[in-house]
């Protein structure tokens, strides 16, 4: 069945519930995210696949949502920043990032703590190579890397 | 980005209708996204292939080699402890390619047809050679990245770094449209642009590479593949190498080399593996096979530096078969 070039329905799962948007297919995720369903935590930087700012899990899995078309998400389990914490409690990520000064001006976070959320769920202990590798895709101009590196590693012992 | 319609079909064949009847395909999307932002691709309509489920995963069936899908993603055979037994070579290429992200989204087939990173080439604003312009403007411009051998009117590198790991395996890929099918040794698939013919790829209007195939005499084989980069993550290989062969009595056997990045295909000269045929590898053998494979190499204003990387990592990967 073709669908579009107009808008098109479009449903998936955001943060465990159900979402219905109208989107045209060649309506970035990331651009739905943001700017359709007001979940701006998912950061908008270089939009071409390069930088990871745009992190988000799509069925568990890290991919650039600025290189993912949200037409191809019918169906699918999205998760953003603005769902790991729990009943206000924050993600034990994002507590690591906190306690290790992990960040300086922020922009890059969300997508590196979502790419650490990710690897945790395959490696509940993560050497500081393993975090080095599963954020070498998210990129820190302000240079806060060691820092990272040092909260992927706590969060990872924090969590078991 | 143009607009266009999607479909997202489960079948294969009507896969193939859409294809014939113009429109583009889509799978990982890592690469045709960006061309696609760039204005270097303007699809009327996308076919997502991913809805296929019998293009993904891979099979070994006891002594008649292994198969991949073409939809398999990068992240499967990067990440998979039983294919690592198999054919070790795999998870080394694509553990240091692109990035998880991308890896997790791109896929095998995506990967082979992947376009070339030249810098010109990706500039929308700039009408070169390949894109039916008139001149290749990397060969007297900024050319560090680009070819030191085998080019002819443009310029471009094979930027894959599972092909040449692949190629080392002697790897064959499974064509199909709507027309039939076809199977081709997978070097057979990468053309080096010239004259009229400005592509990088020898698949059909309205073809799918649906699988990838290594042959069961390969897998015996030791491989390696070493990768330089600007930065120690996330770039494209400067040089890139695969090595691999089988041993008797220390003697190497079925000897292959590929070079990645130094030329509009993945590099491979006969005469060099022949060279090596029944030798222990030693220095003198993996100079004299460096010798054959770069022999009349042009490199251009900035890019003499691949001919000494590629001496070096040629004979690091050889002697790492013997190690």
């Amino acid at each position: 069945m073709l669908r579009g070039p107009g808008e098109a329905d479009i449903a998936f799962t955001v943060n465990g519930a159900p979402a219905k948007v109208r989107a045209a297919p060649r309506r970035t995720l990331l651009d739905t995210l943001r700017e359709t369903l007001a979940l701006t935590g998912t950061k908008k930087v270089c939009d071409e696949g390069t930088c990871g700012a745009c992190t988000v899990l799509v069925d568990g899995r890290p991919v650039y949502s600025c290189m993912t078309l949200a037409i191809t998400c019918e169906g699918k389990s999205i998760e953003t920043i603005e769902g790991i914490s729990k009943d206000g409690e924050l993600h034990p990520v994002q507590r690591a990032f906190i306690d290790a000064d992990a960040f300086q001006c922020g922009f890059c976070t969300p997508g590196q703590i979502m790419s650490i959320v990710a690897l945790l769920r395959e490696n509940s202990a993560p050497t500081e190579d393993d975090v080095r590798r599963a954020v070498a895709g998210n990129l820190c101009r302000c240079g806060a890397y060691p820092n990272i590196v040092k909260a992927g590693v706590s969060a990872g012992k924090r969590k078991s | 980005m143009n607009a266009f319609s999607y479909a997202r079909p489960r079948a294969l064949a009507e896969a193939l209708r859409m294809l014939r009847n113009g429109a583009m395909a889509l799978a990982g999307g890592t690469d045709l996204l960006g061309l696609m932002k760039d204005g270097l691709a303007r699809p009327d309509s996308l076919v997502d292939l991913t809805g296929i489920e019998g293009l993904r995963g891979w099979s070994h069936p006891k002594g008649r080699g292994l198969r991949i899908g073409a939809l398999t993603s990068l992240v499967e055979l990067e990440t998979s402890d039983a294919l690592a037994k198999t054919m070790p070579i795999l998870r080394e290429s694509l553990q240091d390619a692109a990035t998880v992200q991308l890896r997790t989204m791109g896929t095998v087939g995506g990967n082979l047809l992947q376009r070339n990173r030249c810098w010109y080439f990706r500039d929308e604003g700039t009408v070169c050679w390949l894109k039916g312009g008139n001149r290749c403007f990397a060969i007297d411009g900024e050319n560090r990245y680009h070819a030191i051998i085998g080019a002819q009117d443009c310029v471009i590198v094979s930027p894959s770094d599972l092909v040449p790991a692949l190629l080392a395996y002697d790897a064959e890929i499974a064509l199909t449209s709507s027309r039939g099918t076809r199977q081709m040794k997978l070097g057979d698939l990468f053309v080096t642009p010239r004259g009229r013919d400005r592509r990088e790829h020898a698949l059909r209007s309205g073809e799918l590479i649906t699988e990838v195939r290594v042959p069961e005499a390969a897998l015996a084989r030791r491989g390696t593949y070493l990768k330089a980069m600007d930065r120690k993550a996330w770039s494209f290989a400067l040089v890139s190498v695969a090595a691999a062969a089988k041993f008797e009595r220390g003697l190497a056997r079925d000897v292959r080399l590929i070079l990645g990045g130094v030329a509009p295909v993945p590099w491979r000269v006969i005469a060099a593996e022949k060279g090596l045929e029944g030798s222990a590898l030693d220095d003198a053998a993996c100079a004299d096979a460096a010798d054959r494979l770069l022999a009349g190499a042009t490199p251009l204003r900035d890019n003499g530096y691949k001919v000494t990387l590629a001496r070096e990592l040629v004979r690091r990967a050889l002697r790492s078969l013997v190690a």
